[in-house]
């Protein structure tokens, strides 16, 4: 993962609050199997509306996201942080984000930090005052700076470090490879195996049809 | 030390405690995956050479993409065909099981676990599905994750996690006929809000909870993320034991007594302490539907809809207005007045055999509305099958209904299973955001029991709008507690 530590980059305020990743993605865009090119599904119900932010000119560009609160609630879809990501987005910032969300986010090197509420509305004259202004976030001293307005930003620790250092999870969860080995030594017979397999007898399933009108029969079929 | 339900759960899977900030790292004893959340955690696995850790804690189904139609013709719409052909050369190639479209044993994830007796007490369980809470109402600590962690958990059988914190929500009382646990929840979320649940692990208690049968807790639990919070759980009791006893995987012998006396302690102590607490009157409830534009924006079917003019918080009102005009709703309208176009029977909340049953129960040698499309989504492949057993399924024909095969369906409308703009639906499912459903469908959530009454009157409505006939076999109203209620 790609070290962060501070990023600048044009501002785009999101008034809107429960932005849920349904919005961030639709479903219809979570059938393809690979890990980018999802940048034009982002916000893609909103996108149509030429008034929507992204379609100002001084927004395009943004790489900050400036949203109300409880930014990406709903389902667990790590795409919604995908597409943020491929759109051009580096960090994102919310009085509250669901927890699922900024967990993807931390994983994907998306900086998702929490700003409280009255600064996200300063912020966010700011950036409908000037449009273009940038947003400069600051890992290493844990604020947001945009013109003369300057907030604090909240990551936990261990995200933040890992962010700063590039750090990918699995490896290390690998490095104490010894451990789990020995905590699965000591699990319990009752706990259930999926394999082998046990189910109830197969059975046939059969496929239900569309319904058709019935169709006009006999002497009917001739009127 | 006193402790919670969660608490005593999450202690017992802690492979390595987390210092200086840094999280614990939780053992994973059962890993669901579906088709949608997986491609992209099996592909990083073959770019860094590493196997799956556990197959045999792994169990994979098809559902989010899958038609309800023609199951047994190649899926028309190419994404999804090779989504989950994906899927299918995935699970070969690493040695995960998989119950594909075709098998009895496929159907929404969240069905197939507990079905097969996988789901159990004590238990922690992930999926890359936020609905994953549902399985806490087993008594397991169960919990969506994201792509990324599908792999990690893949990887290593664990996930480092940050500590959470812990809601007590007692419902007390007895809830009123024709009330639900649907009703129950959705009341929850109205009182809490979608943001209410963020950073908490739920857990649902009181006379009202420990009075649901399974199913009826699975529905609660399921909308726990609804609420913001990742997991939901309630203790497990004579109820839960019931219903795992004699499942294909449930221990058996001295496993299962072993657990059993397990499963007991699994209960939150009297002097544990929550970080906070709700408490709800059952007796207080009715029927309740949603009106917006997420989980949190419901009420009473017996109010209107809201006038935003009235809503003294600025970010309040205006989400409410954007909700509105989204929804197609003028203020002040009586809920019930709003007719329906289409109501969807399914998903993983309210897709399961007690839940056909009560709709079927109400439906009975009645005619659906002309004016309404009814779909009816039976959550797996064996729930259907159980049904046309009892022969719920021609109940759901004489009524004019359509009867599908398993999968998420139009919950989420991945499938071809969706609604056209502007079209409005009564759904038994989760989540009732913008387009959801379909661009431009408009949603309203409600039980079971509400959708069966809007299909017959075709505007929103609960059985009590049908007449004083619609009892149980024992003379007593619908209520869920009629878990064990046979069609007559």
């Amino acid at each position: 993962m790609e070290k962060f530590a501070q990023h600048t980059g044009v501002g785009v305020p999101l008034r809107r609050s429960n932005v849920d990743t349904d919005q961030i993605i639709p479903a219809v865009y979570l059938k393809r199997v690979t890990r980018t090119g999802f940048e034009d599904a982002l916000f893609a119900a909103w996108r149509g509306d030429p008034e929507f932010v992204l379609n100002q000119d001084a927004y395009r560009p943004g790489s900050v996201l400036v949203a109300g609160p409880d930014f990406g609630t709903g389902s667990s879809r790590e795409h919604a942080v995908w597409a943020l990501k491929d759109y051009g987005f580096r960090a994102v910032l919310s009085p509250r984000f669901a927890d699922i969300f900024r967990g993807n986010s931390g994983k994907q090197g998306l900086l998702a930090a929490q700003v409280a509420q009255e600064d996200i509305e300063l912020i966010w004259k700011v950036l409908e005052t000037h449009p273009g202004t940038e947003v400069t976030v600051d890992l290493v001293a844990k604020q947001a700076r945009c013109a003369d307005v300057v907030v604090p930003i909240h990551v936990d620790d261990y995200t933040r470090w890992r962010l700063m250092e590039g750090l990918d999870d699995i490896g290390l969860t690998l490095q104490h490879e010894a451990e789990i080995t020995e905590f699965e030594s000591r699990r319990e017979p009752w706990r259930p195996l999926t394999l082998p397999a046990k189910h109830l007898p197969p059975v046939e399933i059969v496929a239900a049809r569309p319904v058709v009108p019935t169709l006009p029969t006999g002497d009917d079929a001739l009127v | 030390m006193a402790g919670t339900l969660a608490e005593k759960v999450w202690d017992a899977h802690i492979v390595r405690r987390g210092t200086e900030g840094a999280p614990d790292l939780l053992y994973i004893d059962l890993h669901l995956v579906h088709e949608v959340t997986s491609p992209q955690a099996f592909e990083g696995l073959r770019l860094a050479g590493r196997p799956v850790r556990r197959p045999d804690l792994t169990i994979a189904t098809e559902d989010h993409n899958t038609p309800t139609l023609d199951i047994d013709r190649p899926i028309a719409d190419l994404t999804s065909r090779t989504q989950i052909q994906t899927l299918r050369n995935n699970a070969a190639e690493f040695g995960v099981r998989l119950h594909s479209l075709g098998d009895a044993d496929q159907g929404i994830v969240h069905q197939v676990g507990p079905q097969l007796g996988l789901t159990m007490p004590g238990l922690t369980v992930v999926c890359g599905d936020s609905h994953t809470s549902t399985h806490g109402a087993f008594g397991a600590l169960a919990f969506g994750i994201g792509t990324s962690e599908v792999e990690h958990v893949l990887a290593t059988q664990t996930l480092p996690l940050a500590p959470f914190k812990t809601m007590a929500i007692t419902v007390d009382g007895t809830l009123p006929p024709g009330t639900t646990s649907k009703d129950i929840i959705l009341a929850i979320i109205a009182k809490i809000g979608t943001g209410g649940g963020q950073g908490y692990v739920l857990e649902y208690r009181g006379e009202a909870i420990r009075a649901l049968s399974m199913e009826a807790r699975m529905t609660i639990c399921n909308m726990s993320i609804e609420a913001g919070a990742r997991a939901g759980m309630i203790a497990p009791d004579e109820t839960t034991f019931e219903y795992l006893k004699g499942r294909p995987h449930a221990p058996e012998g001295a496993d299962w007594d072993a657990a059993v006396d397990y499963w007991r302690t699994l209960r939150s102590d009297d002097d544990a302490v929550f970080d906070a607490e709700v408490v709800l009157e059952a007796s207080d409830l009715e029927p309740f539907v949603t009106w917006g534009t997420n989980p949190g924006q419901g009420l009473p079917l017996s109010a209107s809809v809201p006038v935003p003019a009235e809503i003294a918080d600025e970010n309040e009102r205006v989400a409410a207005e954007r909700a509105l005009e989204y929804m197609g709703l003028t203020p002040g309208t009586p809920l019930r007045q709003i007719p329906v176009d289409t109501v969807f029977i399914g998903s993983c909340t309210n897709g399961r055999i007690e839940d056909l049953r009560s709709v079927a129960k109400v439906v009975r040698g009645r005619k659906k509305a002309d004016s309404v499309r009814v779909l009816v989504v039976p959550s797996s492949a064996r729930v259907r099958l159980q049904a046309e057993a009892e022969g719920l399924d021609q109940i759901f024909l004489d009524f004019g209904a359509e009867w599908r095969n398993a999968g998420c369906s139009m919950c989420l409308g991945m499938n071809p299973d969706q609604l056209a703009p502007g079209e409005r639906s009564a759904s038994t499912s989760n989540r009732n955001f913008e387009g959801r459903q379909g661009k431009g469908g408009r949603t309203h959530l409600v039980s079971p029991l509400v959708a069966a009454a809007t299909a017959i009157r075709g505007t929103l409505s609960s059985i009590a709008d049908l007449g004083p006939d619609v009892v149980a076999p024992d003379g007593s109203p619908l209520t869920d507690s009629h878990a064990d209620m046979q069609p007559a």
